[in-house]
């Protein structure tokens, strides 16, 4: 019996949100009297030993290049056969993107049942449930997991990564790599950004700042506290930032620890973006704005005023 | 070309969430309930933008519930489609929903599937992945773009920080966000069209549920904004540091 954790991987390096899955598995391992071993796909420009500082008593390595291009069957596949070889009862998702591509499949591939978005340790002293996000974060569910072989896909920031001492041992997966049908022609993404599913502490504008052209008092303040940047779907649609920034119900769903909301009104469709937030700060010179409801700190001010004199404090306070 | 669109009923965005029954059920008592707005805006809009292309096109519309979903249904055909099935049940998790959407699809061999990226309630984003894991099909999840090139598709795909481009071929299932199409309202036409086309009601094909719902929580309830006046923004900072601890 064994916990087996997905270690997600982006140019050679887990991501972050991998890593919460591996300290997430190695409790859960360590709860259910078992071990937790990792499986990375691809070309990994890391040292894979190291992991087991999460926890992981085991690596599990398949580096064949076809691999650093995703592809959901493909990956299944060889996660079933690697999950079946180790005798893994519970497998461990992160909830990002290719998580959720994966994660269903394996579910009806082992008839496992699946647990996504969960936020919370397994609960086991009655049965196996998970608990988890729903209604769009205004909710939870505790669902519980039926089946001998269970999936849990964790959210991103619902599990602080814990770091102990150990060394993994790291073996080569051996196992036959299923043709894929999937072709990936292109991937565009922005280097040398935080990303917003990864980011720990976000600075968001909304349609209050009046233009692209103003957006430099978001950026000084992201740049200051190491923060991600993201935007109101209005800001979006027009095109003042990159769509990828875009959070709300029809965007991204983020969960970080500080959420700063400056020139954002706080429409429900925004909230459901960002209310699994731990912290939310809004900034805005209408005090009736309702996203003041939603906020535990806030400013009723003009943001152009205001949020350079935050940048300010912020850097004295870092020696910055 | 056969096109099959999976559509749910949610309750609307601005539903107050309640729980009843000692927390095990959704209280639906003047709620409002409507299409799930990925299904809507982008999986169905979609398709019928293909139909547009190509009249010869097929749209058949899923949807696993009760005869209450039968009116959202409706509002789906007016918007497009040629005939619906509504797999007569309210019991069973995700796993059990996508085994009688598959036994659907098994019948009818259908070139492309589409889904939402997720349904705003359960936000489980699991029905197309297990859709195509049963039916031994490709599958790209949350897409923001499709184009269709014969009997392939190219789809970008959302991933951190960015967009991936794949290029698959058809039969595939494929999940829908924003900027896979734009939401449309139906017109007069089609809303008197939709009465008379087809809605199949048929019974559901056994199939398990993998998992239950227990019980909801509620998150407990904020303590209210702190305000800081607009002139001491370097309270905010000490409280920030300080107090919440972010940074």
């Amino acid at each position: 019996m064994s916990v087996l954790i997905f270690l997600d991987q982006s140019e050679g390096h887990i991501k972050k949100n991998s890593i919460e899955a591996a300290s997430y598995g190695a409790k859960v391992a360590e709860l259910l009297g078992t071990t937790a071993e990792g499986i990375v796909l691809g070309t990994i420009n890391e040292d894979l030993a190291g992991l087991g500082k999460y926890g992981l008593k085991k690596i599990h390595s398949l580096k064949n290049e076809s691999l650093n291009n995703f592809d959901d069957a493909v990956f299944t596949d060889v996660i079933a056969e690697a999950a079946k070889v180790i005798n893994a009862k519970v497998i461990i998702f992160s909830n990002n993107f290719n998580g959720k591509a994966i994660a269903p499949r394996l579910s009806v591939k082992l008839k496992a049942g699946l647990v996504s978005g969960a936020v919370a340790l397994p609960e086991l002293s009655n049965g196996f449930i998970v608990k988890k996000n729903v209604f769009s974060g205004k909710a939870f569910a505790n669902v519980s997991i039926k089946t001998e072989i269970k999936i849990i896909s964790l959210n991103a920031n619902a599990y602080k990564v814990v770091e102990a001492e150990g060394v993994a041992e790291v073996t080569e997966l051996n196992v036959t790599i299923p043709a894929s049908k999937v072709k990936v022609k292109e991937v565009n993404k922005v280097v040398g950004e935080v990303p917003l599913s990864e980011a720990e502490i976000v600075v968001s504008g909304g349609r209050g700042l009046k233009g692209p052209e103003n957006w430099g008092i978001v950026t000084d303040l992201a740049k200051a506290l190491g923060a991600a940047t993201a935007c109101s779907r209005p800001v979006s649609d027009s095109d003042w930032r990159p769509h990828h920034e875009h959070v709300g119900q029809t965007g991204l769903a983020i969960a970080p620890n500080l959420y700063f909301a400056i020139g954002i009104s706080g429409a429900i469709q925004h909230l459901a973006g960002v209310n699994r937030s731990k912290t939310i700060v809004v900034i805005n010179k209408d005090p009736e704005a309702p996203f003041f409801k939603a906020a535990d700190y806030g400013i009723v001010g003009d943001a152009f005023e205001v949020v350079p004199k935050i940048t300010e404090a912020v850097k004295k306070l870092k020696g910055i | 070309m056969k096109i099959l669109v999976c559509i749910s009923k949610t309750p609307d965005t601005t539903a107050k969430i309640a729980f009843t029954d000692n927390n095990t059920k959704f209280a639906e008592a003047g709620v409002q309930f409507i299409l799930n707005p990925y299904d809507e805006w982008y999986a169905l809009v979609r398709a019928i933008e293909l139909k547009e292309a190509d009249p010869s096109t097929v749209i058949h519309l899923i949807n696993v519930g009760s005869a209450d979903t039968d009116p959202i249904i409706r509002k789906a055909l007016a918007l497009g489609g040629d005939e619906a099935y509504r797999v007569n049940s309210t019991s069973g998790d995700s796993f059990y929903i996508a085994s009688q959407i598959a036994a659907i699809a098994t019948k009818n061999n259908y070139d492309l599937i589409f889904t939402g990226k997720e349904t705003i309630d359960y936000n489980g984003s699991s029905i197309g992945g297990m859709v195509a894991e049963l039916l031994g099909l490709p599958y790209i999840s949350l897409a923001t773009k499709f184009t269709l090139s014969g009997t392939s598709a190219t789809v970008n795909r959302e991933i951190e920080g960015g967009e991936e481009t794949d290029e698959v071929s058809l039969p595939a299932v494929v999940s829908c966000q924003k900027g896979v199409a734009e939401q449309r309202i139906p017109n007069m036409r089609g809303i008197m069209g939709a009465r008379t086309k087809p809605l199949n009601i048929i019974e559901p094909v056994n199939a398990d549920s993998l998992t239950s719902i227990d019980s909801f929580e509620l998150p407990p309830a904020k303590a209210g904004v702190k305000l800081v006046p607009a002139d001491n923004p370097e309270e905010l900072v000490r409280l920030l540091h300080e107090e919440a601890k972010v940074f």
